[in-house]
């Protein structure tokens, strides 16, 4: 926010950087390739539903798009104790680039009705052969990607060097978030 | 391609900018006319010293405005592990603002209400009390976080000090001419009919008078704008709205009781005899819950514009 916009009270809501999703196909297969962990073919944005009929009208559009293509995902929504809407895309673990595809359709299509400033982020899990999971949060304000690691047994910890892993091993691939203090955690999100 | 649904309010900024060009007037004024005075009778270093020593004081409290506030509020800071909700609120409208992550306080305090000061968005808090905790859900809580952020967003602590400046000086220059009145003049054979003192009083009180309204004004204007970005943040303007109303405890501006059901009394309701400027409108530093309303409802209806 510039000097002149704080003196005058100006505010312009942060737009969505959306491009970066389609990085992650190529970073799915990196990850598999050094620490094992597999796409669960899940996949999830988490938005906050602005009131009024018109987000609904788009919200509809949205579930419309996804479940009238051929190979059709199943599409669900629900709804966090912070107000906040997953949506959630449950497509083929082999196929991350459709996966992506989609999630990259709710988010323009939310961006491209004004609702942008809605978005908060996108999740994608892997999972290795012990049952791990791990999420790959994309954060659309910054444009970039961070990753999640809870705890196995819901103890509200993370793995931070596990964490520290991933970042290093996705920074060759990703726009990697350099702040951990913006590594949000996400208890609870869908497909973790 | 992307459209937005979010709409500059042209004639808040012009309001604001309008009361901000008239307090840098008033202070440019108010210094020019105490030099013109203090120059023909020698007391030329006087007015520089206090109007720099005043300056000084509004400096010292901005940098040190959280710790101030978070004493006189007796507001505690919280851990994520003290106060785990909040904190994942405002990590999410941070989130979502792109903005820095205030800390957080708390004050013991049943009276509903929330603050956020600090001397830059990195060094900002973010104070709730408990009162307000107990009587909002998380919705119309998070409404209200919006608020304050945009309030640290914003930078309001330092616009508002720097607004401020006229008249801190104009009020020194009055009580240094209220202390020349007692101990100057006296001895020295004043030529003048009027006496410098009394000069630089009248203009002071004056300056003082002037730089009240204007700062009033400004300060709803800006929280104003805060309700704008706070709605916007949030998208849900219906939300602030009713912690608003909760917070202000003026839940009969929208009845919920049916009209037919207090048909018996409606010929005892009275209209209110003048609306418009009075005392109050003048010198509250938030705007009316009215206004407040008025404005989120213009939000609400832009943000429900059908899609196509």
């Amino acid at each position: 926010m510039g000097f002149l916009d704080a003196i005058l009270g100006r505010t312009k809501p942060k737009q969505a950087n959306l491009d970066d999703l389609f990085g992650v196909p190529a970073a799915a297969i990196t990850l598999q390739a050094s620490l094992g962990l597999r796409p669960t073919g899940q996949g999830a944005v988490c938005y906050r539903a602005a009131g009024g009929a018109a987000f609904a009208e788009t919200e509809q559009e949205i579930l419309a798009l996804l479940r009238g293509a051929a190979d059709a995902p199943d599409v669900r929504l629900s709804h966090d104790e912070f107000g906040y809407t997953w949506l959630v895309v449950d497509d083929d673990p082999e196929d991350v680039g459709d996966l992506c595809t989609d999630l990259h359709a709710v988010n323009t299509t939310l961006a491209g009705q004004g609702f942008g400033p809605g978005l908060l982020c996108s999740l994608i899990p892997f999972q290795d052969a012990t049952g791990r999971r791990v999420g790959l949060v994309y954060l659309y304000k910054q444009g970039t990607f961070y990753p999640f690691v809870p705890s196995p047994g819901g103890t509200r910890q993370r793995e931070s060097l596990l964490e520290r892993q991933l970042r290093d091993t996705l920074a060759a691939e990703l726009p990697v978030e350099q702040e951990t203090s913006r590594w949000l955690a996400l208890w609870g999100a869908p497909g973790l | 391609m992307a459209r937005t649904r979010f709409v500059g309010d042209a004639g808040l900024t012009l309001r604001m900018t309008t009361v901000m060009f008239l307090l840098g007037a008033l202070f440019v004024g108010l210094v020019v006319v105490l030099m013109g005075v203090a120059a023909g009778s020698g007391y030329t270093g006087l007015v520089p010293v206090i109007g720099l020593v005043g300056i000084g004081i509004a400096l010292y409290q901005w940098y040190n405005s959280d710790t101030v506030a978070m004493k006189a509020m007796r507001a505690r800071e919280v851990s994520p592990q003290q106060a785990p909700e909040l904190h994942g609120m405002i990590d999410r409208l941070c989130a979502m603002a792109d903005m820095p992550k205030p800390r957080v306080g708390i004050a013991d305090t049943r009276l509903p209400n929330a603050f956020a000061t600090g001397r830059s968005p990195d060094r900002a808090v973010v104070v709730v009390t408990t009162g307000i905790l107990q009587t909002l859900d998380a919705e119309e809580l998070e409404g209200v976080l919006a608020h304050e952020l945009a309030h640290v967003a914003h930078r309001d602590v330092l616009v508002m000090t720097v607004a401020s400046s006229a008249g801190i000086v104009a009020g020194m220059v009055t009580q240094g001419a209220q202390y020349g009145a007692m101990f100057g003049g006296r001895g020295r054979n004043n030529n003048s009919a009027v006496p410098v003192w009394l000069a630089m009083l009248v203009v002071s009180l004056i300056t003082y008078a002037i730089s009240f309204l204007l700062l009033k004004m400004l300060s709803r204007y800006r929280e104003l704008s805060a309700d704008r970005a706070g709605a916007y943040l949030t998208m849900k303007p219906q939300a602030l709205a009713s912690a608003l109303q909760k917070i202000s405890g003026e839940m009969n501006t929208v009845p919920d009781r049916d009209l037919r059901a207090s048909q018996s009394m409606n010929a005892f309701f009275i209209a209110p005899a003048i609306k418009g400027v009075s005392l109050r409108t003048l010198t509250s530093t938030h705007p009316s819950l009215e206004q407040r309303l008025e404005q989120l409802a213009r939000i609400q209806a832009e943000l429900s514009r059908p899609t196509g």
